[in-house]
């Protein structure tokens, strides 16, 4: 009996779940009701089921997220039948009267990293699930599958514990969490090819779908709930597009797109040019080491 | 489609940045923006040439400095194979971050520069890859066009590394020869070196046979499961249901085998094994499943269910090569935690046998201490008997940490030899 490449990265992502579940008494599992976290969720079901899930789901809303995506999120916790966590930074702002980004390409996603970290202290979370993937970024591709960071929420990569074999050291002092990513090791394509595999259900907005649209710098941003506003020189269009990644309103670009099914969306990623991250998420490319910047801050 | 693992060693000078980036470039797995991102960069700096090792300084501070800091992991696929490098600095603390990043590895990939030939690196990398029990270690000699392509260069330094690698317990050598500045025999054969009939990098990487991954096993390994996590949803219609989660971490089990549960010894057969409620008469490594028993055993995290056929070995006394990982040093009578699988004990460091010289690989007796980036053979002591194979048999349950009680950080790679 040989394991498929796709068997072998689910195997490698339900161990460490199961890790977590053994080694933390207060994990969490973030999910945004994108597809890394819905891939997440999935393994989730392999790894415990039919027992209930060791960890409560957690999102951390910005107020600015696509309402395909919290419908989707919300119907999928009542599905399972599991707990579902949901704090808003338009709360934190409020409460702890932080300054909002003004300007043209203002964005709130930088905040949510004070309401993650305040949530993670209201819970007592020691361990946080997350659904990152090396390949999405230079910085990420330099970060271990346990993450260990400090009381504020902080990476220092110089500091990172060495992981051997399937060896996964979670022990940590009150106070510090561990952020870990069980699917490290996937690829874009992977999580694709996985969610064809395993049949999983996606929100729409994955999907080729006319939507109304303004174009800003070049990129596709969607006008849903008026949280972009238009200004005089922006160009108001109608497009067939799809969202490759599923972010905050404000920094993720859609993409000009025929593709209506899953054998069209890979068919779509195998023949781009263009890197997710790089094609989608405005954030990132505010500077070379934005990534890397915004985890030290203690971000996921 | 399978998947290889594999690392690249050497130092920043060997060119292996280079190689990588030329891995990738070459075998189309650089996208358009990334490209451009890197073309900037290297406009920025001197020649205006396409720096390809940007592609893999991942970090400011390694930019900044022009160095690695610590281990990446890359990914790429071919219609043939899915790979993931491992990209293990060549610099500082090389020891400590080369053991991180080949654990888990079934090819090393150790570069030499044709115009210096054998040095002391390689025989460092050779001799890590050797004891981590890598199976295949690809000779990258570099620099080709350095050296005017000659055939004489690549002999003599195949025939000295052959010598070398007599010393070590490494089963398969490949030797190519490379120019990864140029791109010649890395993903296309080169034009200049017509005396070299062997694949190039990327088709060996493609056709290697990986099928036998674990050393010198000639026979299956034995079914080896540490228990992770015992699901007991407690439902009023799963009332008895105790499934025992984990990752068959070598060989494989079937329904109706018996198996002993160390450290009780008790015994019992596998009555179901599932994966995600989904029922399988038999399961191998190393996928992650759900084991029931026939019998009510007491079982936790921590626990290893074997095969009765094949027990390993148990004891509280082991003999282990060890790599330090730790800027703190280690000496004889320190404690710390020792985790094999699951289970975790403490334990004391009783003897330090030898330490090993990483460069000539002689035995140095009458060590005290150890520093940062040491390898040597120790004895511990621990406080409840451990389960384990031979590292050289059986990485999955030959391989260990040490973790500091007080930083709770991983200080030690150990690789168990046997009951000491």
């Amino acid at each position: 009996m040989k394991l498929d490449y796709l068997d072998q990265l689910e195997s490698e992502a339900i161990h460490i779940m199961r890790e977590v579940a053994g080694q933390f008494e207060r994990p969490a599992l973030l999910f945004s009701g994108g597809k890394d976290s819905i891939t997440l969720v999935h393994l989730a079901l392999k790894a415990f089921r039919p027992g209930k899930f060791p960890f409560p789901l957690v999102h951390i809303d910005t107020g600015h997220n696509f309402q395909e995506a919290l419908d989707y999120r919300d119907n999928l916790a009542d599905r399972i039948g599991e707990k579902l966590i949901v704090r808003y930074v338009e709360d934190t702002i409020r409460e702890k009267k932080l300054k909002e980004p003004t300007g043209r390409n203002a964005t709130r996603n930088g905040l949510q990293t004070f309401t993650l970290l305040d949530t993670i202290e209201e819970f007592e979370f020691d361990a946080c699930i997350g659904g990152a993937r090396r390949d999405e970024e230079k910085a990420r591709a330099k970060e271990r599958v346990f993450s260990v960071r400090d009381e504020f929420g902080s990476w220092d990569p110089k500091r990172q514990r060495p992981e051997l074999w399937n060896l996964y050291n979670g022990r940590i002092h009150k106070g510090e969490n561990v952020r870990v990513f069980p699917i490290s090791n996937w690829t874009e394509l992977d999580v694709w090819n996985y969610i064809r595999r395993e049949k999983i259900e996606l929100p729409s907005i994955y999907f080729a779908h006319e939507r109304e649209l303004l174009i800003r710098d070049g990129k596709l941003m969607a006008t849903a709930g008026g949280v972009i506003k238009p200004e005089a020189d922006d160009q108001l269009v109608t497009r067939r597009v799809r969202f490759r990644t599923v972010g905050d309103i404000s920094c993720t670009a859609a993409s000009e797109s025929q593709a209506s099914t899953l054998d069209d969306v890979i068919d779509e990623i195998q023949a781009t040019r263009i890197s997710e991250r790089g094609e989608t998420r405005m954030d990132d490319q505010l500077s070379e080491a934005a990534m890397e910047d915004r985890k030290k801050g203690g971000y996921f | 489609m399978d998947l290889l693992r594999f690392i690249t060693a050497g130092s920043v000078d060997d060119g292996k940045s280079t190689l990588i980036g030329r891995l990738l470039y070459d075998s189309k797995s650089i996208l358009a923006d990334q490209l451009e991102a890197i073309e900037r960069a290297s406009k920025s700096r001197d020649d205006g040439e396409i720096d390809l090792a940007l592609l893999t300084d991942g970090l400011r501070s390694e930019r900044e400095q022009g160095i690695t800091i610590d281990v990446a992991y890359r990914y790429f696929q071919t219609p043939k194979r899915k790979f993931i490098i491992v990209d293990a600095p060549g610099h500082i603390q090389y020891t400590r971050n080369m053991v991180t990043g080949a654990s888990n590895c079934q090819l090393a990939i150790v570069l030499v520069d044709a115009r210096h030939g054998v040095v002391e690196q390689t025989r460092r990398h050779s001799l890590i890859a050797s004891l981590l029990g890598i199976p295949h270690i690809v000779v990258a000699i570099n620099k080709m066009d350095l050296v005017g392509y000659s055939q004489d260069v690549f002999s003599d330094i195949c025939i000295h590394y052959a010598e070398l690698a007599k010393k070590l317990n490494v089963k398969h050598v490949s030797y190519i020869p490379l120019s990864a500045l140029n791109g010649d025999n890395v993903v296309d054969r080169s034009s200049s070196m017509g005396w070299y009939e062997g694949p190039t990098l990327l088709e060996h990487l493609e056709t290697v046979d990986i099928e036998d991954t674990d050393l010198d096993q000639q026979a299956p390994l034995p079914g080896r499961f540490p228990v992770q996590y015992v699901i007991r949803p407690q439902t009023a219609e799963l009332h008895d249901y105790r499934g025992y989660a984990g990752k068959i971490t070598s060989g494989s089990f079937r329904k109706g085998d018996s198996v002993t549960v160390l450290p009780s010894g008790e015994t019992s057969t596998i009555d179901a094994i599932e994966i995600a409620e989904t029922h399988l008469d038999e399961a191998v490594s190393p996928m992650s499943v759900v084991l029931h028993l026939a019998t009510d055993v007491d079982i936790s995290r921590g626990d290893l269910i074997v095969r009765s056929d094949s027990q390993p070995t148990s004891s509280q006394s082991l003999e282990a090569m060890l790599c330090w990982m730790d800027t703190k040093e280690c000496k004889v009578g320190n404690k710390y935690v020792l985790q094999v699988g699951t289970s975790r004990t403490r334990c004391s460091v009783r003897e330090i046998v030898y330490q090993l010289n990483v460069n000539t690989y002689e035995e140095i007796d009458g060590i005290e201490n150890l520093k940062l980036n040491d390898l040597a053979k120790i004895v511990l002591r621990t406080a409840q008997p451990v389960s384990f194979d031979s590292y050289q048999e059986n990485r999955a349950t030959g391989g260990a940490i040490l973790i500091d009680e007080t930083s709770n950080v991983t200080v030690g790679a150990v690789m168990l030899v046997g009951e000491a």
